[in-house]
């Protein structure tokens, strides 16, 4: 049986990480398993905490009605799910659901929250991972935005 | 150079604007087309438009192009019904060379329409399996619907004989793959980048982020290929529109080493 | 190069205007289609003709960026002309043929035979027109999928060179290594030799019923073999060996037109100049005049883009296929569906340019240029791709947007 540092250190997300830093997140972590069609968060509801999935997938969704849950990205193992704990006022935006059954790390928000406070290169480094994912899912919306399958008219 | 004559067997709506057409020789036939040629198609006393070749049944000499109708041509050819004739010259362009990658690892990154001209790759594969390692194909697509070849892909997934996932831009209810761009699913996988030969064809943006996301990886530029598209009128470097700097796309490519095309592509309007 | 002055290999003789209408006859009469320079519509342009009379006699031409003109000339000659407006092209690669048509029905596409195409003696050809008739021959026949119609037409076809005497302010043939004098390609190479007041020394040469040309006492020809379709041509004919006179007086004509050509352009270099330039700024000045009238690639005597175009018509088993020239200028050259690859003027200039000097040389082995000046002449706005070309050297590696000069 893997402890939570070990099994955390084998992610992409916290590629790089140096031992303290990771046993000082992994501190805050525990192991999460979700069901098919189970709830992990929900919109409005408190922030209270990130997923790290290590398998599984889930989907992004926001509820719109007449429309059902919208699917808006689905993540998948290595996916880090959820940055509304790192803000104001800490809720969630969207909703997340197990498509698959996920296995995952749940780590508190206040722990961590106070840990970057009392550590602010902890914080540091973390604010970056979660810049890094930002990034990349802004850029992929941005991709989605470009529409580059949409229907051209050709000449032939 | 005019075409040869073949006749429709077969008529597969793949999206509301695509269609697989299966052809056979009348009489004369083309040589077997290898995985990413492509045939000029004529559509009788309408005009030519090069096609990639989707599926070869080298046995009946029966070839398969997987069309959208976007212009006059492509859309006479989509109302194509069986026992048509169709014009057909070819093959030409270079292949994907799926032997090179044998004894590695294929990765095929496929976005759209551009699924069309690796699903040769994929039969290949699948028929001498063992051949490869690791095989990984990634689908994306604007939304399900106009996702296509959707019941073979379900095939594949269903034989686990290869790794496929699909990811759309725009999800419907029913849709049960990913939500996202295909790229996105590049920095999932675990890519063993020795070994790893990446096949990508789509729109240009997308294979530059795919390019981007494979590279990333730590596969060489030289060992993904992309499949381009330019006009062509001809197919055989004489009508002198499919040009890219001194490449004739036509002829040098379609496929192409990702080291040669990306200095051509980062100049805008070459 | 080996010095052809010296060159005993290549059989040379004389013949006198009466020759050159013999030789025109006797080309008719084998069934050739004699085509050769002509003044219409105030421009020296290439027609059937029959009669030496039909020639430019006394014309030359005052060319120069965005100007032509035709001026008289008082020495009588034939050929005192510069490279004509239109190009041989049209005859070798015409503006459109039919490159398949066929019966389909349902049980086939029935392609019919094609007809065989005209059997052309060009008459009057330059050392550049030579040249690009060789680009021409790499293009569209020395190829995987050679063009059929061009190959036969190339086949039948007789190439009478007349050396350039009259070199205009547009040619560079010197920096292309091309001419003016004619050194290959030609099946017959001829020096236009104007009466100097030597007589009618030859007259015993003439042969009778000639006289009706009245070409005037001395004007005669240095022809020069380049092959054996050539010497057949000319077998016939009355000539005379060249005295010393006749080849020093030849040798003349060849120096001198090589010593007016003035313009030029340096090639050193320049495939990798120009395609380590593609963001210099002088393309965005260029694209402020140029008009994408495509008049330049309509000239240019190698461009070989077409268009391939459905021409079936009313009968509904009827298909053919023709082949049409095409330009970079347009827009739809380069139309994907979704638009175009090249929609600024800047990018299609940029192509023209780039693909004549630079990545022929990749695709083709040799440059797609051969200095007959025809895109400086005929450009509507006098741009100048010589003048291009030193600019962007000028200021290799410059970037940024362009600067002007005020005033």
């Amino acid at each position: 049986m893997k402890t939570i540092a070990e099994l955390i250190a084998e992610q992409r997300f916290f590629r790089g990480l140096d031992r303290d830093s990771l046993d000082l997140i992994a501190g805050c972590g525990r192991n999460v398993h979700f069901a098919v069609g189970q709830r992990i968060l929900t919109a409005g509801e408190p922030a209270d905490a990130f997923y790290l999935l290590r398998s599984g997938r889930a989907a992004l969704g926001f509820y719109v009605p007449e429309r059902g849950t919208v699917v808006v990205d689905t993540l998948g193992g290595g996916d880090v799910l959820g940055w509304s704990w790192l803000f104001e006022p800490y809720r969630w935006q969207f909703d997340a659901d197990a498509l698959e059954p996920v296995s995952g790390v749940a780590f508190d928000a206040r722990c961590l929250r106070d840990k970057c406070e009392a550590d602010p290169r902890l914080g540091y480094l973390l604010t970056q991972g979660f810049a890094r994912v930002m990034l990349g899912r802004l850029q992929s919306v941005r991709l989605r935005l470009l529409d580059v399958y949409g229907t051209g008219s050709g000449t032939r | 150079m005019a075409p040869v004559a073949y006749r429709v067997t077969s008529r597969t709506r793949e999206t509301e604007d695509t269609v697989t057409i299966g052809i056979v020789p009348v009489t004369e036939s083309i040589p077997t087309p290898a995985a990413g040629q492509f045939c000029m198609l004529y559509a009788p006393r309408v005009g030519e438009v090069p096609i990639s070749v989707s599926g070869v049944e080298a046995s009946q000499s029966r070839l398969l192009h997987t069309i959208r109708a976007v212009g006059a041509v492509t859309k006479a050819l989509c109302a194509l019904d069986v026992g048509d004739v169709v014009g057909v010259r070819g093959p030409y362009g270079t292949a994907w060379g799926v032997e090179a990658a044998a004894g590695g690892d294929l990765l095929l990154v496929a976005g759209g329409i551009g699924l069309a001209p690796l699903r040769p790759v994929v039969h290949e594969v699948l028929r001498r399996r063992r051949r490869f390692r690791r095989v990984t194909l990634l689908v994306g697509a604007r939304s399900p619907d106009e996702m296509v070849f959707r019941g073979e892909i379900a095939s594949w997934q269903a034989s686990a004989r290869m790794e496929v996932r699909t990811t759309v831009d725009y999800a419907t209810a029913a849709w049960k793959g990913d939500v996202g761009v295909v790229t996105t699913l590049i920095e999932r996988l675990t890519i063993d980048p020795e070994v790893t030969v990446a096949m990508v064809c789509g729109p240009e943006v997308m294979m530059r982020f795919a390019a981007a996301g494979v590279m990333a990886q730590g596969v060489a530029p030289q060992r993904v290929l992309a499949s381009l598209e330019r006009t062509m009128q001809c197919g055989i470097r004489r009508c002198g529109h499919c040009q890219l700097g001194g490449l004739f796309i036509c002829s040098e490519g379609p496929v192409l080493p990702w080291s040669r095309v990306a200095p051509l592509l980062a100049r805008r309007e070459l | 190069m080996p010095s052809r002055e010296s060159d005993i290999a290549t059989p040379r003789l004389v013949i006198d205007v009466a020759g050159l209408q013999s030789l025109i006859d006797s080309l008719r009469g084998d069934g050739y289609r004699v085509v050769g320079p002509t003044v219409r519509d105030g421009a020296i342009v290439l027609a059937e003709m029959s009669d030496v009379a039909e020639l430019p006699r006394g014309w030359a031409d005052d060319q120069r960026p965005g100007g032509y003109r035709l001026t008289r000339r008082e020495d009588g000659a034939f050929f005192g002309h510069s490279v004509s407006a239109a190009t041989w092209k049209h005859h070798l690669f015409p503006p459109e043929v039919v490159s398949w048509q066929a019966r389909v029905d349902t049980e086939g596409i029935h392609v019919e035979a094609p007809a065989a195409p005209a059997r052309y003696a060009l008459l009057g050809l330059r050392a550049c027109d030579l040249a690009a008739i060789a680009v021409q021959d790499r293009v569209l026949m020395q190829t995987a999928h050679p063009d059929r119609d061009y190959a036969a037409r190339r086949e039948r076809a007789l190439l009478i060179a007349v050396n350039c005497a009259a070199p205009s302010g547009s040619c560079f043939c010197t920096s292309m290594g091309t001419g003016p004098r004619a050194t290959a390609g030609h099946d017959l190479a001829l020096t236009e030799l104007v009466g100097d007041g030597e007589g009618p020394a030859r007259s015993a040469q003439v042969p009778a019923g000639a006289e009706r040309n009245d070409a005037g006492a001395g004007h005669r020809f240095l022809v020069e073999v380049g092959s054996e379709r050539g010497a057949a041509a000319i077998s016939a004919l009355r000539a005379s060996p060249p005295s010393a006179s006749d080849l020093d007086a030849a040798a003349a004509v060849w120096s001198s037109a090589a010593a007016r050509v003035d313009r030029s352009l340096d090639t050193a270099g320049l495939p990798g100049l120009l395609m380590r330039n593609l963001e210099h700024p002088r393309w965005d000045l260029v694209a402020e005049r140029c008009l994408s009238c495509a008049n330049c690639t309509l000239v240019c005597p190698t461009c070989f883009c077409v268009d391939l175009r459905e021409a079936g018509g009313l009968d509904p088993r009827h298909a053919e296929q023709h082949r049409v020239w095409a330009s970079c200028f347009s827009v739809d050259h380069s139309q994907l569906h979704g638009g175009s690859m090249r929609w600024s003027a800047r990018a299609r200039y940029r192509q023209w340019m780039t693909h004549k000097l630079a990545t022929w040389h990749e695709q083709f082995g040799t440059s797609g240029c051969v200095g007959c000046g025809r895109c400086i002449t005929w450009c509507p706005a006098g741009i100048d791709i010589t003048e291009e070309a030193a600019a962007i050297r000028a200021t290799d590696g410059l970037t940024g947007p362009p600067t002007r000069a005020r005033g």
